[in-house]
């Protein structure tokens, strides 16, 4: 009796791993072509310099790292990838969130706000960018015409960034919205009771309840969000012109990163100022997680 | 209570006037590429008077951008690349999600954790090497390039497995009881339950195949190889100061994808809310 029972164990057991591993076979191979060999190549290729003239891999040691520390267009473009963070992640977010409290209660017309407000989340950043840019040129541009000012928004080296933040803002919001209003659905609606009886309406519930409860999708949009500000790219490239004054005081990790390894075809250092990413957004994550344990609650 | 009514009421007015606010802000662009793509280059540079209507629709710069650009040959291979990623994504996604999330067998926390590993990592950091193995094969300026980093899906795999966790085990063992191998039972009874994972999937992945610009700006470079996102980006250092035909093109490009959002707007809401939000 115990022996077939072991025996049918056993057998399913096999099964379960011949069929475990058939399924995960495509994933895993493309995972490990596509994604892991090419981490440690990247790695590798950081210690090379691409030769003169297509001339091959010279081994430079840690000269590429010597370089990027020493190199104040990469300082420069490190502290914009920052300023554009900054100015991003948290409006964009703060925005999202009142607009899915607003959105969440029944109310006429909500679909409609809704699709509006997701709608830049469709289009192709290239003609997003376009548009604004265009809705930014300082002559004739619509802004500096509604308004009786004359900025230069994405040639003055002091404010292009945040100019281009603001892009990034517009089409995120209706992203991270949703994303808000799929975790507020969750929240369940005696909480919400319960707090009116004891007196907290509007305001107060929104910081008593809502805040603590959508914690963790708070947690989660702001991780990947700072994840892919890190990676700022698309818009900078559409917006910034390489004859744009305000250039260097612009261009994003990325932007320096496509550059190095496509148009100067140093792949080398392309390599280097990708792997520094990757460090800074490996330490910014960490810390986040550590920090987490103040503010998130999982219940 | 009739003050508290009132007050509730005009609570509601003040939360529609926030919203059609920021609707309007969400609209302006696209009503300007739209404005701007019918008017005279003097129309869209005039600053005084201030010209919101052209004064004449003219189709004139998009006479000229359809004849410039080969819009036909954008669409196809923008709609290949989509069509293919997504075919790939949800069908390796599927299979292996099925086994992270159901199955018990040697290797399977390991081989799961190098999909979270991926998910951590910066995208750049593959860019170089997947460039360069494409190149090897001779394969630039291909539709297979275009597809290439999205043979399979480190998030879609994260999604799938989350779809087949949140499933009760019943349906699955009685279909075991009636011999059904674990094949059969993934194929017809499991697979089928986690269509909204797939569907999610789906949309998530043509999105962004639509929205990305690096890598079909560096592997596609031929004309008739290139993608919507890409042709823009070319066309833009052409036409500096063609405001009209920068902005027909932006239009010509966003306009399928914005009907589709349309129409599939249910869809594409539920489809970004369950594939982003829950970890």
């Amino acid at each position: 009796m115990t022996n077939t029972k072991k025996r049918k164990v056993t057998g399913r057991a096999r099964s379960e791993f011949l069929w475990g591993w058939l399924f995960i076979l495509p994933t895993m191979i493309g995972l490990v072509i596509l994604n892991i060999i090419p981490i440690f190549q990247t790695l590798y290729q950081s210690f090379f310099k691409t030769g003169d003239f297509g001339r091959g891999n010279v081994f430079v040691g840690l000269d590429n790292y010597a370089q990027v520390f020493g190199d104040k267009e990469v300082w420069q473009s490190l502290i914009n990838t920052f300023k554009y963070a900054i100015v991003e992640v948290p409006f964009s977010i703060i925005i999202a969130l009142i607009l899915a409290v607003l959105l969440n209660r029944k109310m006429r017309g909500r679909g409609f706000y809704r699709t509006i407000i997701f709608l830049p989340m469709v289009a192709a950043p290239a003609a997003i960018a376009m548009v604004w840019r265009w809705l930014y040129n300082s002559d004739f541009g619509l802004i500096n015409n509604v308004f009786p000012i004359q900025v230069k928004w994405v040639s003055d080296p002091q404010i292009a960034v945040f100019s281009v933040a603001v892009i990034g803002i517009w089409s995120i919001i209706g992203y991270n919205m949703v994303l808000f209003i799929a975790g507020l659905q969750e929240i369940p609606h005696d909480f919400y009771e319960a707090a009116e009886i004891d007196g907290a309406t509007g305001v107060k519930s929104f910081f008593y309840i809502t805040i603590p409860l959508l914690s963790p999708t708070i947690f989660f949009v702001l991780v990947t969000r700072i994840i892919s500000a890190l990676q700022v790219f698309d818009l900078m490239y559409m917006v910034m012109d390489k004859s744009n004054p305000a250039l260097e005081k612009t261009q994003s990790l990325v932007y320096l990163f496509y550059k190095y390894a496509f148009i100067n075809k140093n792949m080398g250092y392309g390599s280097t100022i990708v792997i520094l990413l990757l460090v800074i957004t490996l330490i910014i994550t960490a810390f986040q997680m550590i920090g987490q344990k103040k503010w998130v609650f999982y219940n | 209570m009739e003050s508290m009514k009132r007050k509730s009421k005009l609570m509601n007015l003040l939360i529609h006037v926030i919203l059609i606010l920021v609707s309007i802000t969400m609209l302006i662009p696209f009503a300007w590429m739209f404005l701007t793509a019918f008017k005279s280059v003097t129309e869209a540079t005039s600053v005084d008077p201030f010209v919101i209507f052209p004064k004449v629709w003219r189709t004139d710069a998009f006479t000229s951008v359809i004849k410039n650009m080969n819009f036909i040959v954008l669409y196809k291979n923008t709609l290949l690349l989509i069509l293919f990623r997504v075919i790939c994504a949800v069908l390796t996604a599927t299979m292996a999600g099925y086994a992270f999330g159901r199955l018990h067998f040697k290797g399977r926390d390991f081989c799961f954790s190098l999909v979270l590993l991926q998910m951590m990592v910066p995208s750049q950091i593959f860019i170089i090497p997947q460039y360069l193995m494409v190149s090897k094969m001779g394969m630039l300026n291909t539709i297979f390039a275009l597809v290439f980093p999205g043979f399979v899906t480190a998030f879609g795999t994260f999604l799938l497995r989350q779809g087949y966790m949140g499933l009760p085990n019943d349906l699955e063992e009685a279909a075991r009881l009636d011999g059904c191998n674990i094949g059969q039972t993934f194929l017809y009874i499991m697979a089928p339950l986690t269509k909204s994972s797939m569907v999610a999937l789906g949309i998530f992945t043509a999105v962004f195949a639509f929205k990305d610009l690096m890598w079909p700006m560096i592997v596609n470079t031929d004309k008739d190889m290139l993608v919507l996102s890409s042709a823009l980006a070319k066309m833009q250092g052409q036409y500096v100061s063609k405001f009209p035909e920068l902005m027909a093109a932006s239009l010509i490009a966003c306009i399928p994808m914005i009907l589709l959002y349309i129409i599939f707007q249910k869809q594409f809401i539920e489809g970004i809310a369950t594939s982003g939000g829950k970890l």
